[in-house]
């Protein structure tokens, strides 16, 4: 053997090591595991296919591989890219040459239209370096630019099993979707120190940018993990509804029997108001244990995840009247855009489930943009080109018709369930409405009596069987009908397209 | 002092509990009136009910403690 030879096994076996060992001994007592096992757990057969940039900074002993590793590994058979932060070497801090190798394996991504998987643990950038990886051209901004070039071209996936902190930040949000670890997972452009210095709160890491507050209450992160296995788990378990790019369907599975066999009309009140649990409806619906709930913690009042109906993939848009009564908020409708957004880029057939009567509404909401963001919700909902069925489950009123994709904005198919309603508002609502002075001018026994005949009335005019004949729904669907209904129209509807309009970019509210 | 609170602006329909009843997270122990709905409000603690803060048919905020729990 060559020196050469000797010289490249031995760099090889050095690198691969990572950083000292207490760093290494650090990370054991925090439960985070070394970068290149998080890959073995993440990657088929727990190998990487190539590498690059291995050799980066290999002048310098304390930066192996530069802290990140970079390169291409396959799960479920397909190829993915991916860039590991190793917490060993400089906390995971980016130096110039880290900057250049995520660069790179993002270019070649782009360039092969191959999934893109970011393994976060990164104490931020070294300032010592800044003038070689901040500001320019081909430095830290432009990773967040090609995340945005490469958005909805590839599925993008940040797991985050450390901090993200600063300009880092924005690698998640620039992500499809942001697994984080509970406890050790946060995200935050200024550190507590900073921000005492500024706001003066004494506030712990863990209540700024913790991977809780963000999963629950930023909506930053879409799935919380109770520890690193579990985050890669989900990983996986999401990317099986993934195809490789958007010019690609995602893969069926085998069908599989629902969970529950209870029946939906057991499961759906007939009085609207009453509440039921949404996952009830969704496990007699969907093939077993398909079921993968996004953004679970954060919003809860609309359900959003993906799912299986004999076995082909489709995105679900819920609401859960047991929760807020299923009324659609500010945040609800953030949630329901970007998932709705995720669908769409990657051909996944969207499923709404409504039973919604309305918007909040208020000053606390009206002050918090409710109108920007519900208009949001329905320009998601209105360019979705992927087949997109709207099941009416029961009530579904004014706006939240339109939210929850009603026969104007697209929709393939709007089916209702025989406890379907859709009207501008509630009975109620509407006597009050239009018959408020007339009842206030009332003698007292006659306005009870009055409001109880015009309710009939104004119910009669909403009556489903109405609306049928109308054909303002496409089929009134008996609730046993609904699985294989929708399993029909999906198969048939697989072959639909249709370009929504043509332009430099829409200016939809934000 | 631990507490149930409203999640939404409405009206206190039914209380599911009383003071001195043992609760637990996810226990549906208020029920609330908004936007037309029956709203079941979870405890997010576990404790003994102390005290009913509201009375049934008032109106609540969002955040307004419902109950307080020892």
């Amino acid at each position: 053997m060559s020196h050469n030879e000797e010289r490249v096994a031995a760099e090889i076996e050095r690198i691969k090591k990572g950083g000292p060992e207490k760093y290494h001994e650090r990370n054991r007592k925090q439960h985070r595991l070394f970068a290149r096992d998080r890959l073995k757990l993440l990657l088929d057969n727990g190998q990487i296919e190539f590498e690059d940039g291995m050799f980066a900074e290999n002048q310098n002993p304390e930066l192996p591989a530069d802290a990140i590793i970079t390169g291409v590994g396959r799960i479920h058979g397909r190829p993915i890219a991916f860039s590991a932060s190793d917490s060993t070497v400089k906390a995971g801090a980016a130096g110039e040459k880290s900057v250049q190798k995520s660069l790179r394996i993002q270019e070649m991504a782009m360039q092969m239209r191959i999934p893109f998987f970011y393994l976060i643990d990164s104490a931020g950038a070294r300032i010592t370096d800044q003038i070689r990886l901040f500001p320019g051209r081909n430095h830290g901004g432009r990773t967040f630019y090609n995340q945005i070039k490469m958005s909805g071209v590839v599925p993008q996936i940040a797991l985050m099993f450390g901090p993200s902190p600063a300009g880092s930040a924005y690698t998640p949000a620039f992500a499809d979707i942001a697994i984080m670890v509970e406890g050790n997972a946060s995200a935050y452009l200024g550190s507590p120190r900073m921000a005492e210095m500024v706001t003066r709160e004494k506030v712990t890491l863990e209540e700024m940018g913790g991977a809780r507050m963000h999963c629950s209450v930023s909506g930053l992160g879409d799935f919380l993990a109770t520890d690193e296995e579990h985050a890669i788990q989900i990983a996986r378990d999401y990317f099986r509804y993934m195809p490789q790019n958007y010019l690609e369907q995602p893969t069926d599975a085998a069908s599989v029997a629902p969970t529950s066999d209870r029946p939906l009309r057991d499961i759906v009140p007939e009085a609207q108001n009453r509440p039921f649990n949404m996952y009830d409806f969704l496990d007699t619906l969907v093939d077993g244990g398909s079921f993968l709930e996004i953004k679970k913690l954060f919003a809860p009042e609309i359900i959003t995840g993906l799912a299986r109906l004999n076995g082909r993939a489709v995105g679900i848009v819920a609401n859960q009247p047991r929760v807020k009564g299923g009324v659609i908020f500010v945040d609800s409708s953030d949630k329901a855009t970007r998932f709705i957004n995720i669908c769409n880029a990657f051909n996944i057939p969207l499923l709404f489930l409504a039973d919604v009567s309305g918007f909040m509404i208020g000053a606390a909401v009206e002050r918090a943009g409710i109108i920007r963001h519900g208009a949001k919700l329905i320009a998601a909902v209105s360019q979705a080109t992927v087949p997109k069925i709207s099941v009416i489950v029961r009530k579904c009123y004014g706006a939240g018709l339109y939210a929850m994709a009603g026969p104007a904005f697209g929709s393939d198919a709007v089916l209702a369930l025989p406890t379907a309603q859709i009207a501008v508002m509630g009975p109620e609502a509407a006597i009050n409405a239009v018959f408020a002075n007339q009842i206030a001018e009332m003698p007292e026994e006659q306005r009870e009596p009055f409001r109880k005949m015009m309710e009939a009335r104004y119910a009669e005019d909403i009556d489903i069987f109405r609306l049928a004949s109308e054909l303002i729904v496409d089929t009134i669907t008996p609730f046993d009908a609904l699985r294989g209904e929708l399993i029909t129209r999906y198969n048939i509807y697989q072959t639909k397209s249709e370009p929504f309009a043509e332009r430099r970019n829409p200016i939809y509210p934000v | 002092m631990k507490y149930v609170a409203a999640n939404m602006a409405g009206v206190v329909l039914e209380y599911h509990v009383k003071p001195g009843d043992t609760i637990s997270v996810d226990q549906d122990v208020v029920t609330l009136e908004s936007m037309k709905m029956q709203i079941p409000i979870q405890s997010t603690v576990n404790g003994t009910v102390k005290t009913i803060k509201v009375k049934e048919g008032e109106f609540v905020d969002d955040g307004d403690v419902l109950l307080e729990v020892e």
